[in-house]
């Protein structure tokens, strides 16, 4: 009986609309974001994520909308990533009804813009999102950097260390992606997560893989997150929520279900 | 028809508060405000807050909503919420000790470092995601919400009140602590029933339906 791992559906929202890449080509269109958001409410979300994805500026101001319009009849946490570089782009998501922002390239450029972010809005909002893949050649020790620009630019920086630091700088949960494994379907990176994870005192959210409710289950526990991230297995409805919480609880794992 | 207001007083966004209520119950007339005669004439008064409780404190004594507060916990139904509850005891260990509002008798503290789950892992913090809150007396805020229901919290510190008498709801992490206190006309939670889902609209709707008697 105590605090429940959480399954988070995230949403990668394309000029209004919700998309899929499958590493981040092969773009597929998946529906309208409040509809969706509304269906994964009911069926028993423990927050929600939106990724914004829309490359031009001018059609930025389409997911302000479509997280207002979520936040007026969705009442479970909501996350918003992508494209968030200043304290005036966290203002605008926060006010338009997001409880949390997702800092990415902006922290690996600037690290100081989260600890800036941290002390303006609070850590319980501000998420790091960190993109990882492995750089270690086989038996070698495990070790994984930083890669930014969905996944194509390495930064040399490594992936353990940086979740360390953005703590330090006032990160409130680390969302951590596996880009080796993200739109794969062959299940988290374990390792990874579970490096992680153990480095860190703040939560920490799976992300990248997901193929089968097995995986979610996984990423818990051996992967030790404190949440499971996944996109595609519930957009095209070959899985619920709540046939995922079903299979995390019938594997020990405590669901709110 | 009643009405609530929600006491604005610059820390975070209220869109998620707001929204809730008008959700809860569409007949109340909600109002976002930080204007004093608004807050005392309104029939029922929400204290919501996040972030850091030097900034709440500074913000309320500066504006002079920590007598408007006060003067409301002494007359009409009142929620805090998360920081909202915090600042009601009568000082916290945040940011090296911070004198609170003091209408509770008692103190805001940390959870303590190196937690460790019934499973063997360290716990994080903050404690952020959907806990238990196990309901310890009757009251009108809980009517149709089922005992131990989920409710989603994020936080590092927590109350610790002098008279155990006021608690009325505990969490366990990994240890019970107070996750709601209830006093005459006062009611606080340390969780976000505005992203609760069904059960924090339900316990928001009771709210605004409560006369202020236990």
């Amino acid at each position: 009986m105590s605090l429940a791992k959480r399954i988070i559906p995230c949403l990668d929202v394309d000029n209004g609309r919700v998309v899929k890449g499958v590493k981040f080509v092969d773009i597929r269109d998946a529906g309208d974001p409040v509809e969706i958001a509304r269906r994964y409410d009911r069926e028993g979300a423990d927050e929600i994520t939106f990724l914004d994805i829309t490359a031009t500026h001018d059609n930025r101001d389409t997911i302000v909308h479509v997280v207002e319009q979520v936040a007026s009849e969705v009442f479970i946490p909501l996350t918003v990533g992508g494209g968030i570089r200043t304290l005036e782009d966290i203002r605008r998501m926060l006010n338009a009804g997001a409880d949390k922002v997702g800092i990415n390239s902006a922290a690996v450029f600037n690290p100081d813009f989260v600890r800036e972010a941290a002390e303006r809005f609070g850590s319980q909002c501000i998420v790091v999102a960190i993109d990882a893949k492995k750089v270690s050649q086989p038996g070698e020790e495990n070790r994984w950097e930083i890669f930014t620009h969905g996944g194509r630019k390495p930064t040399g920086i490594d992936a353990i260390a940086w979740a360390k630091k953005m703590v330090d700088y006032g990160a409130g949960e680390i969302l951590l992606t596996s880009m080796d494994r993200d739109g794969t379907r062959e299940g988290f990176d374990l390792p990874l997560t579970r490096a992680v994870s153990e480095a860190v005192t703040v939560p920490v959210i799976a992300s990248g893989g997901v193929g089968n409710l097995d995986h979610l289950a996984d990423g818990i526990i051996e992967g030790k997150a404190d949440a499971v991230l996944a996109a595609s297995i519930f957009h095209f409805a070959e899985y619920t929520i709540e046939q995922a919480k079903q299979r995390m609880a019938s594997r020990g794992v405590e669901v709110r279900l | 028809m009643s009405s609530v207001a929600v006491i604005d007083y610059g820390m975070g966004n209220l869109h998620s508060i707001v929204k809730a209520l008008q959700h809860a119950a569409p007949e109340v007339d909600v109002v976002c405000v930080s204007d004093a005669d608004t807050i005392l004439g309104a029939d029922r008064v929400v204290f919501p807050g996040v972030g850091a409780i030097r900034d709440c404190m500074w913000a309320l004594n500066q504006s002079g909503l920590s007598g408007v507060i006060q003067q409301v916990a002494k007359s009409k139904p009142l929620l805090g919420i998360c920081l909202g509850m915090q600042a009601l005891l009568t000082n916290s260990e945040e940011n090296n000790g911070i004198q609170c509002l003091d209408v509770f008798a008692g103190h805001v503290v940390h959870f303590p470092e190196a937690l460790t789950g019934s499973d063997g892992n360290s716990l994080k913090i903050p404690h952020m995601g959907w806990n238990q809150v196990h309901q310890l007396q009757q009251h009108p805020l809980w009517n149709n919400i089922p005992q131990d229901s989920r409710f989603y919290f994020v936080h590092s510190y927590y109350a610790q009140p002098d008279d155990a008498a006021v608690i009325a709801a505990t969490a366990q992490y990994p240890d019970a602590f107070t996750c709601a206190l209830a006093q005459d006309n006062i009611f606080a939670v340390q969780f976000h029933p505005e992203k609760s889902q069904a059960v924090g609209l339900q316990l928001l709707k009771n709210f605004l339906y409560w006369d202020g008697q236990v």
